[in-house]
Parts: structure tokens; C-alpha cells; sequence
């Protein structure tokens, strides 16, 4: 037991410590995206091609001053960036981001965890960082807070939904909701060539999966709860400091979190060429495919402008919300009347 | 080797405990290291650089809520959805419930058309609109 509770530890340091490095080079990979979209080139003063810069923005955020605004909800004003954060961070250890390798003598599997509900559990504590952003909004008091923080949260909640419900169209396929198992079903190929990957089965799903999950992380073209001209900076606007740099972080950790999903649910996860004869291939690929996704996201950003508040409710409310129902309904007929497209067999 | 069952739970409550933990770090972190010199225009709500008007407690549009009773609706449906989407296909896969086959599919289907006949109801009603 007592090793099993070191690997679990020593499984969570790491994912940890590469997720925190992760965060703060994406603002940075965000930032340098955006200048060669823009024609420009990035910040590439402090240190080598900038890459220090992470490092002067976190040591700029822990020194400037901590300011709580005098009419505010104290403890709720400090809480609510935690509750932001905290759930974001839980998400990580369910995902699966390889196969097996030798290590010491043992077979370790590159996952921290399965868990037999694994997407059920990234859906549900994925919802619960809404708390931290309608409680910010509301601490705050400061109308444009509460304002956005009422609009990101009904954008937010509103969007939850058609993700929730792309995501049983990759259910009906594979029988479980263990993403471990989820990914071994993709495994192998159609044709010798063509991978078994859910994509190919699901693109409607895909496609609003990837606009469900746009919205989720008020990236734009959804971002009008933070954006600058409309609400000031939405619901973080009191806050300064490192309860600032946590909502920004919790904001790409979710990014992230709903990259990993995409790759795992729809795009085979860790699997590629060669991953039976090197294990360690399949965490580059889980890698690379991650991060194909985290830079069409930037590219997204970069490239259209954002949707006014009516619109982005409309959307989600009657187009995709109805979309996804209505591939759920096409996956369960053709599931029925085509059996073996199913891929878990018991 | 891998354990199965329950014992896989527990990381969640060490990972929960790490980030916890991390969190309140970062707090502490910043009230200990920045500077503490709160002055009047400092500690103001802002308001663009002007003295703020008005309240910022007072009652918000009822959209909100709305929007809010609306999702909770829409998510019980998916609620129901997920088991049943994991049980379909291990129904259709294995020979013993082979008779169960229509009966799961109509079920679930009937119980997406009277769902959708109340989303048609909510959109008719004109709660999706203005400012939606």
C-alpha cells in the first residue's frame, strides 16, 4: 500500500510541476502566437527569445501590492480564486497520457490514476470553477464585476450543456466512461492505413465538442465577460496580484483540461505509429496532438472577432444545444441498426 | 501493479489536498512579499476614475435566473443521458439482452422527445431571447 501511495505521489509531483511550467510558457507561447499572427515579433528581451518572460510576469505578480476593496465580502473575495483554481488543477490526474513503460523493474502506467467514471469526473469538477467566478463577481462589489461575472457564468453554464451532450455521441461508441478504455478502443486501424479514431465517426460531435469547449474557457470568439472595452476586465477587475495570476492560470489550466479531452475522446489519445514497440513514443504523441489543438485554439484568438452577448446566448442555445441533441439521436439509430461500429466489446 | 475498485479514488483527495494547498500558498505568498499602502482612491471600487454611483447590490434582471432554471432542466436530461449512452451499447453487444435492444433505444428516445417539446416551449416562450 505504502508504495502504491509513493507512485500516486510521485505521479502527481510531476504532472504538477510540468503543469504549473506548462501554464506559465503558454502565456508566453499565447503572447508570441499572436505577434507572428499579427506581423510583429513577440517579447524577446528578457532572457533568450524572451523565454524568461513567464518567469519576470510571476515574480512581477507576487510583489505588487495585494489590494481587498473596502466594501467587499473579505473571505469570499479571497476564496473565490482558489475555488477557481483548485478544481481546474483535479481534472489532471484522471487523463491518460501514454501506455505502459519499464521503469525500475515495474511496470508503470502513465496515468496517475482509472478511474471507472473518468469523464463523468472531468465534466462535473470542471463545472464546479464556476462557482469561483459568479463568487468573484459577486465579492467584488463593483457593478461591472457583478455584471460580468453574471454573464460569464450564464455563458458559461449555457455552453456546459452541449459539451455534456457531445460527449455521449463518443459514449454510445465506446460503452464506457473510463477514458483509459476509451483510448485503447481506438487503437488499431480501418483499411491498414485510416486510424480508428473517433473522429472519423463523430465530426459533428467534434465540431461542438471544439465550439462547446471555446466557450467554456471564455476564449474568444466568446470572451466578451472579460473583455477589455465592454466591462473593464469583467469579474476579475478588483483583483491585483497573485489572485489575479491565479484566475489567468485557472483560465489555461482549463484549456488544457479540455485540449487533453478533446485528444483523448476524439483523436486516439496517446495512440500512434510504433507505440508497441516504444512506449515512451505515446506521451509525445499525446503531446504533440495537444498541442497542435492548444495552438489552433491561440489561432482561433487571433483571427475572429468576438461575438456580441445576444448572439453568443443565441448560439448556444439554439443552434448548438439542438445540434448536439440531434447527433446523439443519429448516433444512437446508427448504433442500433450498425452494431459493429461499436467499439468496446465486453 | 494497478489496483482496481475503490483504492483509485484516493488521489483525488491528494491531489485536492496538493492543490489546496498551492492555492493558499500563492495567497500568503503575495500578502506576505507586496507592499501595504492602501489609500482612499486604492480601496474604491473602480468605476472608470470616477466616484462610483449607486449601489452595487441591488437586484440584477430576472435573465439570469432564467437562463439558470432553464440549464438545470436541460441538465438532469444529460444526467440521464450518460448512464444510459454506457449501457446501450454493452446492451447491444451482448446476446442474453438481445430482446431488450428497442425497448432501451424507444425509451430514451421518448424521454428526448418530451424534453425537446419543452425546449421548443421555453424557446416559443421568448425566454432564449433579448440580451440571451
Amino acid at each position: 500500500m505504502t508504495d502504491l501511495l509513493l507512485e500516486w505521489l510521485i505521479k502527481i509531483a510531476v504532472i504538477f510541476f510540468i503543469l504549473i511550467t506548462v501554464v506559465a510558457y503558454l502565456s508566453y507561447i499565447e503572447r508570441r502566437v499572436a505577434s507572428w499572427i499579427q506581423l510583429r515579433v513577440g517579447p524577446n528581451r528578457v532572457g533568450p527569445l524572451g523565454l524568461l518572460q513567464p518567469l519576470a510576469d510571476g515574480l512581477k505578480f507576487i510583489f505588487k501590492e495585494d489590494i481587498i476593496p473596502s466594501q467587499a465580502n473579505k473571505w469570499l473575495y479571497i476564496a473565490a480564486p482558489a475555488i477557481a483554481i483548485v478544481p481546474a488543477l483535479m481534472t489532471f490526474i484522471v487523463i491518460p497520457y501514454g501506455s505502459e513503460v519499464n521503469l525500475f523493474g515495474r511496470t508503470v502506467p502513465l496515468r496517475v490514476t482509472q478511474i471507472d467514471i473518468a469523464l463523468l469526473y472531468v465534466l462535473a469538477v470542471g463545472s464546479v470553477g464556476v462557482y469561483g467566478v459568479a463568487l468573484a463577481g459577486w465579492s467584488s462589489n463593483n457593478k461591472y464585476s457583478l455584471l460580468g461575472g453574471l454573464r460569464a457564468t450564464a455563458q458559461m453554464i449555457s455552453y456546459e450543456l452541449s459539451l455534456g451532450i457531445s460527449i455521449v455521441g463518443v459514449l454510445l461508441l465506446a460503452g464506457t466512461l473510463d477514458l483509459v478504455e476509451i483510448v485503447e478502443a481506438q487503437r488499431g486501424a480501418w483499411l491498414g492505413f485510416i486510424p480508428k479514431w473517433n473522429i472519423f465517426l463523430q465530426p459533428f460531435g467534434f465540431i461542438i465538442f471544439f465550439i462547446s469547449a471555446l466557450a467554456e474557457t471564455n476564449r474568444v470568439p466568446f470572451d466578451l465577460p472579460e473583455a477589455e472595452a465592454e466591462l473593464v476586465a469583467g469579474y476579475f477587475t478588483e483583483y491585483s496580484s497573485m489572485k489575479f495570476a491565479m484566475f489567468f492560470m485557472s483560465e489555461y489550466f482549463h484549456l488544457i483540461t479540455v485540449t487533453s479531452v478533446a485528444t483523448t475522446l476524439y483523436f486516439g489519445g496517446w495512440d500512434g505509429p510504433g507505440v508497441d514497440r516504444f512506449p515512451l513514443l505515446s506521451i509525445v504523441y499525446f503531446i504533440i496532438k495537444v498541442f497542435v489543438f492548444i495552438f489552433i485554439f491561440m489561432w482561433i484568438r487571433f483571427t475572429l472577432p468576438r461575438f456580441r452577448y445576444d448572439q453568443l446566448m443565441r448560439f448556444g442555445w439554439k443552434i448548438l444545444l439542438p445540434g448536439a441533441i440531434l447527433n446523439v439521436v443519429i448516433t444512437a439509430t446508427l448504433v442500433l441498426f450498425f452494431p459493429n461500429l461499436i467499439a468496446v466489446r465486453p | 501493479m494497478e489496483p482496481s475498485g475503490v483504492v483509485n479514488y484516493i488521489p483525488i483527495l491528494l491531489i485536492f489536498v496538493i492543490a489546496a494547498g498551492f492555492a493558499a500558498i500563492m495567497i500568503i505568498m503575495s500578502r506576505l512579499a507586496g507592499r501595504n499602502r492602501p489609500t482612499r482612491e486604492k480601496l474604491m471600487p473602480y468605476e472608470c476614475g470616477v466616484e462610483p454611483v449607486g449601489s452595487a447590490r441591488e437586484r440584477q434582471s430576472v435573465k439570469f435566473y432564467m437562463v439558470a432554471m432553464v440549464f438545470l432542466l436541460f441538465d438532469i436530461e444529460a444526467v440521464f443521458l450518460i448512464p444510459w449512452a454506457v449501457a446501450f451499447p454493452n446492451v447491444l453487444t451482448r446476446p442474453e439482452w438481445a430482446s431488450l435492444k428497442y425497448v432501451f433505444y424507444g425509451e430514451m428516445m421518448i424521454f428526448m422527445v418530451i424534453l425537446l417539446v419543452g425546449l421548443i416551449y421555453v424557446w416559443r416562450k421568448g425566454i432564449l431571447e433579448w440580451n440571451r
